[in-house]
């Protein structure tokens, strides 16, 4: 499966973090400290991610659920950060 | 034995003194602290610098007096704000003035120990000894979530408790175990380098060996938190979350104004009754006017608004404490984003409809230090209850009472109105602010957990209510009294010369100020009367109501505007009337707003940008209504 940002997948969509490359997001936070602050909240290399929920306006912010424990809400611009092996829907389960 | 009984007692010089509380956001660190404590806890600000401080004390069974600190929600003990560089400095000893404390009892929420655990690995390298405090356990144990305590404390190397903050006795290990802490101290786990705030290579390396801990010593069952799930499907529901959003709005502020109603009669009756009693009880003079105009007026009017702010800070604590509050700014980031806003300033701003003045405090829940400053900068021009009483006057004398569009109240329709014009201007002005001030910066990320859903303690809430009560209490004690007697003495001196037949104020400086000032107000439509009324009003808006009163002769009051309103209508023209509701749904005039601002941006620049923004905004509407309506023949 080819790598997919965690900032555009569909709602629903499942996955394994493969890398967190935060060189090309235009945050206003420098990229390694925007690499920290996403490391921080769990999303490590091997971390499952889930986007449960979406925002009604360009479908932003996304809730992601991370390693099946904790949720947390970020936007897409940021979240782009995160590279992610999509799951098929059959091995989400 | 009761905390005072305990106090009197002599001291021992026990080896175990301050201790502070650490841990994730929504671990129920608060909670825990609410319990140790009581309502023994002061906030204060650490020495030289305006972050909050948070200290209580109590006594464990073992008579051991111990000095808890509340330190702030957080991933890690790196600093990513100024307030957060102080957390560090305090748990360092780095901070001048402040004692490092002894032990750290790192809090976390047991059906969510993944970030929790690295955490704790993190402090491992600090100093002090640390213990676990696995919060929540009742909640875990429900969920069939199954934590080995004793393979846990193997694995970090440290004391492992669980604990039920919320729960009477729930914390009696916990408390247990701090005495034995006291008698025979534990070894700091660290290794002798000491901390460094960890990079990313080292975060990875932690969050792999938490990770490794915690599929060690935790079991799961398969499926997570099945309601906060189902919950979510239409909380978090891109319309339907929205639609129930704006229900939980309209119910809250059906609350504050209609709830508040009854305790603020009774307020402003108890004020009347104190000032009648004054007057039976001492000659008229001086010493009467000073007591019953100055004091009692002044500091009445603005206690009088404590029902209101106390029902808005119940929704807000308990919304909060339910875990709703972060889902708000989950459904807000982007509407509010289109503004130049963040997420999370929706909550300040949500409080700055009871009053401006904590919704400014509430800022500091937002990391970003422009973000904080752009919601700081529009927090006051959301309609706060003390526009009320003036906003209730003039409507009441000069919009006709008549039903408008089948059945609509034509009186309700301009009270809407007014209230969404503030609303729309704080969202322009902060958009605004962000093109003139920060063009070049992209908004800050907006990364926030959404914890479980949880029943909020009445425990916690009643801690926080009080709390808020007292800081409000406090306020309209000294920084308002002080504003007010100042505000009296211009009113009333000089006083009048004998045989002078106009009323008092005419003779005063209050009323000097307002013939200075009348070229400056005379194009926007005000007499010289509102000019004076303009002064006291720098206090407090509603406090103008009560100078209307005074300058126009008449014994009238906030609560009893009929009357007054009858003389103003015979006044003005409509086209003033008009003009000067204009004027206040922007007028900058709060000292208290203003003083706030100042303390929470350490310095008066801040505070100066919304005097003159706001000052320029109102004179320029109150300058574009006066003469549209009179264009209109209003005049």
């Amino acid at each position: 499966m080819p790598l997919v940002p965690l900032g555009q997948m569909p709602r629903g969509a499942c996955g394994i973090i493969a890398a967190i490359d935060t060189t090309m997001i235009h945050s206003h936070l420098p990229p390694a400290e925007l690499e920290r602050r996403l490391l921080e909240l769990g999303m490590v290399e091997g971390a499952r991610v889930e986007i449960r929920h979406q925002g009604l306006f360009g479908r932003d912010p996304i809730a992601v659920r991370v390693d099946c424990h904790a949720t947390f809400a970020l936007r897409r611009r940021e979240a782009s950060a995160v590279m992610v092996r999509l799951l098929a829907p059959e091995d989400a389960k | 034995m009761s905390y005072e009984a305990l106090q009197q007692r002599p001291a021992a010089t026990p080896s175990l003194t301050r201790i502070a509380l650490i841990g994730n956001p929504n671990c129920g660190k608060t909670a825990l602290f609410n319990t140790f404590t009581g309502s023994h806890q002061r906030v204060a600000n650490y020495p030289g610098v305006t972050v909050e401080r948070k200290e209580g004390r109590f006594l464990t069974p073992g008579g051991l007096e111990l000095r808890v600190l509340d330190l702030p929600g957080t991933y890690s003990l790196r600093a990513r704000s100024p307030d957060e560089e102080v957390t560090r400095d305090v748990v360092l000893g780095r901070l001048p003035g402040e004692e490092a404390p002894q032990l750290l009892l790192c809090v976390a929420d047991s059906t969510n120990l993944r970030l929790a655990l690295r955490l704790v690995l993190e402090l491992r390298a600090l100093p002090q000894p640390v213990v676990l405090v696995l919060n929540m356990a009742d909640i875990a144990r429900h969920r069939g979530i199954t934590i080995d305590e004793a393979k846990l404390s193997a694995e970090l190397g440290i004391p492992v408790l669980p604990a039920v903050a919320v729960r009477r006795g729930g914390t009696a290990a916990l408390l247990a175990k701090l005495d034995e802490l006291s008698h025979a101290p534990p070894p700091p786990c660290a290794s002798g380098t000491g901390w460094a705030a960890p990079g990313p290579a080292e975060l990875r390396a932690l969050q792999r060996e938490a990770d490794r801990i915690n599929a060690l010593c935790v079991q799961r069952p398969t499926q997570p938190d099945t309601a906060t799930t189902r919950i979510d499907k239409v909380l978090l529901h891109p319309i339907a979350g929205l639609l129930v959003l704006l229900g939980i709005l309209f119910i809250m502020f059906q609350a504050v104004f209609t709830w508040a109603q009854m305790p603020m009669d009774l307020i402003s009756n108890g004020f009347d009754w104190l000032g009648t009693l004054a007057g039976q009880m001492l000659p008229n003079g001086l010493l009467l006017s000073f007591l019953r105009d100055g004091v009692l007026n002044g500091v009445g009017n603005v206690v009088v608004f404590l029902p209101q702010i106390l029902i808005l800070f119940f929704f807000i604590l308990v919304l909060e404490d339910f875990g709703y509050m972060a889902r708000a700014a989950f459904l807000m980031d982007k509407i509010m984003g289109g503004a130049g806003l963040h997420g999370r300033a929706f909550i300040p701003l949500l409080s700055s409809f009871a009053c401006a003045i904590p919704g400014i405090m509430a800022t500091r829940v937002i990391d970003g230090k422009r973000d904080r400053l752009a919601t700081i900068l529009v927090a006051p021009l959301m309609t706060c209850s003390a526009r009320i009483p003036v906003y209730t006057l003039i409507i009441g004398a000069f919009v006709p009472n008549r039903a408008v569009w089948g059945g609509l109240q034509l009186q309700g329709l301009v009270m809407f109105g007014l209230y969404a014009v503030g609303i729309f201007s704080a969202l322009a002005m902060s958009f605004v602010f962000k093109r003139l001030l920060w063009r070049r910066t992209p908004t800050e990320p907006f990364l926030l957990e959404l914890p479980d859903y949880k029943l909020p303690s009445p425990r916690s809430v009643g801690i926080g209510l009080l709390l808020r009560g007292k800081a409000f209490l406090r306020r309209a004690g000294t920084t308002i009294f002080s504003m007010m007697v100042v505000i009296w003495a211009l009113c009333t001196l000089p006083r009048p010369p004998a045989g002078g037949s106009a009323p008092a104020i005419d003779y005063s400086a209050a009323a000097w100020i307002g013939h200075l000032l009348a070229p400056v107000f005379a194009p926007i439509g005000f007499s010289w009367q509102i000019n004076v009324a303009l002064i006291p009003g720098m206090a407090a808006r509603e406090v103008a109501v009560a100078a209307l009163g005074t300058v126009y002769s008449i014994s009238a009051s906030a609560d009893n505007p009929g009357s007054l309103g009858h003389v103003l209508a015979g006044h003005w023209s409509i086209a003033t009337a008009l003009a000067l509701l204009a004027w206040y749904v922007f007028s900058p005039q709060c000292a208290s707003t203003l003083a706030t601002i100042r303390r929470e941006t350490g310095g008066w620049r801040w505070s100066a940008l919304v005097f003159g923004y706001m000052f320029a905004l109102a004179y320029v509407a109150a300058f574009a209504t006066y003469h549209a309506a009179c264009a209109l023949g209003l005049g």
